[in-house]
């Protein structure tokens, strides 16, 4: 569960480059909701996002996973509650690594690390199960190089290595978005199962608008810092695309900047 | 002219040490951390400091390194906590070592002769007497007496003593960095944002791995000071360059895939630089310029993926313009 309280973020506050990103955003989540989110760009879903990894600290608000208040901890003290993929596909694991010892790496996530060897042998057979649910070959290329894996692979990764852990909260930042359209939907797709089987917590931003229709039972839009639309249930469930392009222009009496926004049916 | 080379091999295997230090923060963490300038002395210091005043030079080597784990830890204070860039983070501390230094030997040069009325023992003796007792009397007109030398002389113990620490001190890395704290610190290199979110303190691992670095380097500082029986408050300039040039002479020949060929690539990379700096001296280079030449030759290495670059493109070039103009050929008949 979590809970966004009246937070706001302003950067460079002060400065010719002043931006109030976040602008009293408030939201909460019930376990096991899977949220989407749109909006257009710099509407502040990724800062929103940011927020609540506590990749900064908020001007004002408070944030709360499963009841904890967390609007002051440090990201790396965050981390145990969180799993996230990042839309760049670099962004997400250590290249230089190889497969196995990334996902060793994310198995540890939240706990003490120790003089213990870093990864056990009984930690590889559960790895190569893994890996091999995501039908991508990668179960037997535990010691290859992240580096060399495509942009596709990479993401299906970090999404296991983000689960590994299950999260209180998942947090997916148009993590589809660097990829083309079959890897896009594949990795949609382990997205969906992982999440449906794991009972998790998730938000997800997207810039395609049918996706967000699919995927999930809440959908949320964003404008100017503020979350302008918050539909669930039946009425999640009977949205399309032009209905919420319609909904957008009515609310923000503008039209959505859709230059990367897929419009598509 | 064996034991030039032996000298090179001897030095350059203390000098590995050194170059192992500068591989954990340039390699692993990806930054040039200068305060090895300043901890390369600070080792060379403590040790000739305590051997001079009686203690057990194997135990005031040990006893060194503690200098570089508290200039390591300055400078990762600086850099991760008051936000100062590596860089110049390193710079302050080597600067602020070049004074600490001072105090602590009392003066600019502390001898450490092996032989006189003030001989002090160093490392190297113990392994030294222990071969010339082994060895016995020889008669030194006997045609192996030129060997008996050698193994007797103070070059050989300094090899053996160099190959004991490299050894010891490469295992104990390799262990290291497959640990669970070691492999975050490879990642924090890596990816600091991806490490973060695995729930690990970035700030910490990057101090732990300058503590670490500085360490060897204060451990590398030390036995050089006793091999050249004296620490002097600038041996540690231009150490860096030394230790870059060890690194890349061993990634170029040994290679980089994996840490244990790193592991082997450095000595053998720190070895061949003293060899090159052992024969361009024989030839008569003058010692004043041997900073010039060791500056010129890592410029010289660190470009060597551009140029590579470069010929290869050439070369591509030149096949595929003959595979254009055979094409080009073959429709014209
Ligand atoms: N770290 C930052 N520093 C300064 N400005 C930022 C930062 N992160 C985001 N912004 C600004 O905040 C606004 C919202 O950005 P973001 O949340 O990334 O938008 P989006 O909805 O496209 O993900 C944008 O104007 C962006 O330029
Ligand atoms: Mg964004």
């Amino acid at each position: 569960m979590l809970e966004i309280k009246n937070i706001h973020k302003i950067f460079n506050p002060g400065t010719i480059n002043e931006k109030h990103a976040l602008n009293g955003v408030s939201l909460r989540l019930e376990e096991g909701d899977f949220a989407t989110v749109i909006g257009g760009n710099g509407a502040g879903k990724s800062t929103m996002l940011n927020a609540v990894a506590g990749v900064w600290g908020i001007d004002s608000g408070k944030i709360e996973i499963n009841g904890t208040d967390v609007t002051t901890l440090p990201e790396h003290k965050r981390a145990k509650f969180i799993g996230r993929v990042f839309q760049d596909p670099m962004m997400g694991t250590a290249a230089s690594m190889n497969i196995e010892e990334n996902l060793a790496l994310a198995y540890r996530r939240g706990k003490p690390r120790t003089l213990a060897w870093g990864i056990r042998e009984k930690e590889r057979k559960m790895y190569r199960e893994l890996l091999s649910a995501l039908n991508l070959g990668l179960e037997h290329r535990l010691t290859a190089k992240v580096g060399l894996l495509s942009g596709g692979q990479r993401q299906a990764l970090t999404l296991l290595m983000a689960t590994l852990q299950q999260p209180k909260i998942l947090l997916l930042d148009e993590h589809t978005a660097a990829l083309d359209p079959k890897t896009a939907a594949k990795v949609l797709e382990i997205s969906e199962k992982i999440i449906g089987e794991q009972h998790l917590t998730a938000m997800m931003v997207t810039h395609n608008m049918k996706d967000a229709i699919v995927h999930g039972n809440r959908l949320i839009m964003m404008n100017n810092g503020k979350i302008i639309l918050d539909v669930s249930g039946e009425e999640k469930k009977n949205l399309t695309v032009e209905g919420l392009l319609h909904r957008f222009a009515e609310i923000s009496g503008d039209e959505l900047d859709n230059d990367r926004m897929l419009l598509s049916k | 002219m064996a034991d030039i080379i032996l000298g090179a091999v001897a030095l350059g295997l203390l000098w590995g040490v050194f170059a192992l230090g500068v591989h954990l923060t340039y390699r692993i963490l990806d930054i040039a951390d200068l305060t090895v300038e300043g901890t390369f002395t600070t080792g060379g210091a403590i040790a000739a400091v305590l051997v001079t005043s009686g203690v057990n030079a194997w135990l005031a080597t040990l006893i060194s390194i503690a200098g570089g784990l508290v200039g390591g830890f300055i400078t990762g204070i600086l850099h991760t906590k008051l936000k100062i860039p590596a860089l110049l983070a390193g710079i302050l501390t080597m600067t602020a070592c070049y004074s600490i230094n001072l105090r602590v030997m009392g003066k600019s040069n502390i001898p450490l002769p092996s032989m006189g009325s003030k001989s002090v023992d160093t490392v190297f003796t113990p392994v030294m007497n222990l071969l010339k007792n082994a060895v016995g009397e020889y008669d030194k007109s006997a045609s192996n007496a030129w060997l008996l030398d050698l193994i007797t002389s103070k070059n050989f113990a300094a090899m053996l003593v160099g190959i004991v620490f490299m050894i010891v001190v490469s295992m104990i890395m390799y262990w290291f960095f497959g640990t669970e704290l070691g492999s975050a610190i490879r990642a924090t290199g890596s990816n600091p944002k991806m490490v973060r979110a695995q729930g690990i303190n970035t700030s910490i691992m990057i101090i732990i791995c300058l503590m670490l670095s500085n360490g060897l380097v204060a451990l590398s500082g030390a036995l050089i000071g006793q091999y050249q029986t004296y620490s002097d408050i600038s041996m540690g300039i231009g150490s860096i360059v030394i230790g870059l040039a060890s690194l890349i002479i061993g990634e170029v020949i040994i290679g980089k895939k994996t840490f244990k060929r790193n592991l082997i690539a450095l000595p053998v990379g720190a070895v061949i630089y003293r060899i090159i700096i052992a024969l361009v001296m024989k030839a008569g280079m003058n010692a004043n310029d041997l900073k010039l030449f060791t500056a010129i030759t890592v410029a010289i290495c660190l470009s060597l993926p551009l140029i590579k670059d470069f010929f290869v493109k050439i070369t591509k070039g030149k096949k595929r313009a003959a595979v254009l103009k055979a094409q080009a050929d073959n429709k014209e008949v």
